[in-house]
């Protein structure tokens, strides 16, 4: 059966409005990237979801081995006075 | 559109696993239990993966399939402006349809495999779309009840474990919700109308009611894999509590248009405060299930037609991607 097996996996980020971000609502399958643009019109921003889209082909795109959470995100975890609240401030000074 | 968990009927028991496997078993449980959410690279048992594969393709393929019922009326809708909701909400079961698809890919199978699965008939979709719809009221009903079922079974799966699988139920219960109210309000137009109309209302409910109960899948009794279902946070209500439900709302909503619901046995009980309703007959579902319902032929001819026809459409997007790739780019150094 031919078709779509020949059709490369693209994911899709949406940028609802403008002042936000693009998320990442899901993928398209297309031939290239402007028919993906325009699959992800079509599936993602029926309702006026998207001012802006950004299409990426999927094996362009490198992660984070879930194993290896722990070991990458390690460093943050005992510095705790990156936070606001580790810091005691007396009460009579109001803004702080 | 839900698939009543046609995953869970008969699945041989899992091999056992190896040492190692429990271990990770164990902590994978744990996440599942502290309500943490499974991501596509996650670690999880074969089982997980592939009772969510069966369960989300057989969700898209109820999608798809389900914009052919709808779709038989779209050139015979009433009015223009009704032409154009009915066609919306048809592209929204499209929409719907390729949402999941791209939630089972996460799990590592292809879109095109799942989709030959269907139109050979290995794969099964909700039981409810194997039934005809006669007339413009069908129209109704279908937006009423079936989206209404629907609906009550896809508001829990937002929060199922599988973050993919819960995130596009999030986008589809969004989208649901119209559906049902337009489905309501041609119900609403032709039980307020002429004579005519009205019984065409109340025939369209006749026919609709009980495949609609039928939905929710069969009694928790008979559903030997529920268990493990909810254990793993994919199911979060059992069907007889979603399907008890369903009829607690429906009923009065079926008062309110002035239309009878076909069960004779159906009454309140005011010490539980629910409606007690009739047996079901599970035979038909089961026929149904089994290729032998109405219109069984009909839906996967009308697939397996249509992917046929447009295979010259997906080979030409083929040759005019490589075509416009081969005038962008000249000859390499």
């Amino acid at each position: 059966m031919t078709g779509t097996h020949d059709w490369p996996l693209y994911e899709i980020f949406i940028r609802a409005r403008s002042g936000l971000d693009h998320k990442h609502v899901g993928s398209v399958h297309a031939t290239d990237e402007r028919m993906a643009l325009e699959h992800a019109r079509d599936v993602y921003t029926r309702r006026q979801e998207g001012v802006s889209i950004w299409v990426v082909r999927s094996s362009e795109i490198f992660a984070s081995d879930p194993a290896d959470a722990d070991a990458l995100f390690e460093p943050a975890r005992d510095k705790v006075y990156r936070h606001p609240t580790f810091y005691n401030i007396p009460d009579e000074v109001k803004t702080l | 559109m839900y698939t009543q968990g046609l995953d869970s009927a008969g699945r041989e028991p899992a091999p056992p696993e190896a040492a190692a496997d429990g271990a990770l078993e164990a902590r994978f449980q744990a996440r599942i239990d502290a309500e943490e959410k499974i991501e596509p690279k996650d670690w999880m048992p074969d089982a997980y993966r592939r009772t969510l594969v069966r369960q989300i393709s057989q969700h898209a393929h109820s999608e798809i399939v389900g914009m052919l019922p709808e779709g038989n009326w779209i050139t015979r809708a009433p009015t223009l402006l009704r032409k154009a909701i009915l066609m919306a909400k048809v592209q929204d079961e499209g929409g719907h349809g390729a949402y999941l698809y791209s939630a089972a890919e996460t799990l590592g199978v292809s879109r095109e495999d799942l989709i030959e699965q269907m139109l050979d008939g290995r794969a099964k979709y909700s039981s409810i779309f194997n039934y005809p719809t006669p007339t413009w009221a069908d129209i109704g009903a279908i937006g009423w009840l079936v989206d209404g079922a629907a609906i009550m079974n896809q508001i829990p799966l937002c929060r199922c474990s599988y973050g993919p699988y819960a995130r596009a139920m999030v986008r589809i219960c969004r989208e649901e919700s119209f559906h049902q109210r337009q489905g309501y309000e041609i119900m609403l137009r032709l039980a307020r109308g002429t004579d005519a109309q009205r019984e065409l209302a109340q025939g369209a409910l006749d026919r609709w009611w009980w495949p609609s109960l039928m939905m929710f899948g069969p009694s928790d009794a008979e559903s030997k894999h529920s268990a493990q279902s909810m254990r793993w946070k994919i199911k979060r209500f059992s069907n007889d509590e979603l399907r008890q439900k369903f009829v607690d709302f429906t009923v009065p909503q079926a008062d309110f248009l002035g239309l009878k619901v076909p069960d004779p046995d159906l009454r309140w009980d005011e010490q539980a405060e629910h409606y007690r309703f009739g047996s079901i007959d599970w035979r038909e579902f089961e026929d149904v299930l089994k290729g032998h319902g109405p219109c069984n032929q009909e839906r996967l001819a009308a697939k397996r037609r249509a992917h046929e026809a447009g295979r010259w459409v997906r080979e030409a997007a083929v040759a005019y991607a490589e075509k416009r790739r081969a005038k962008a780019a000249p000859q390499a150094a």
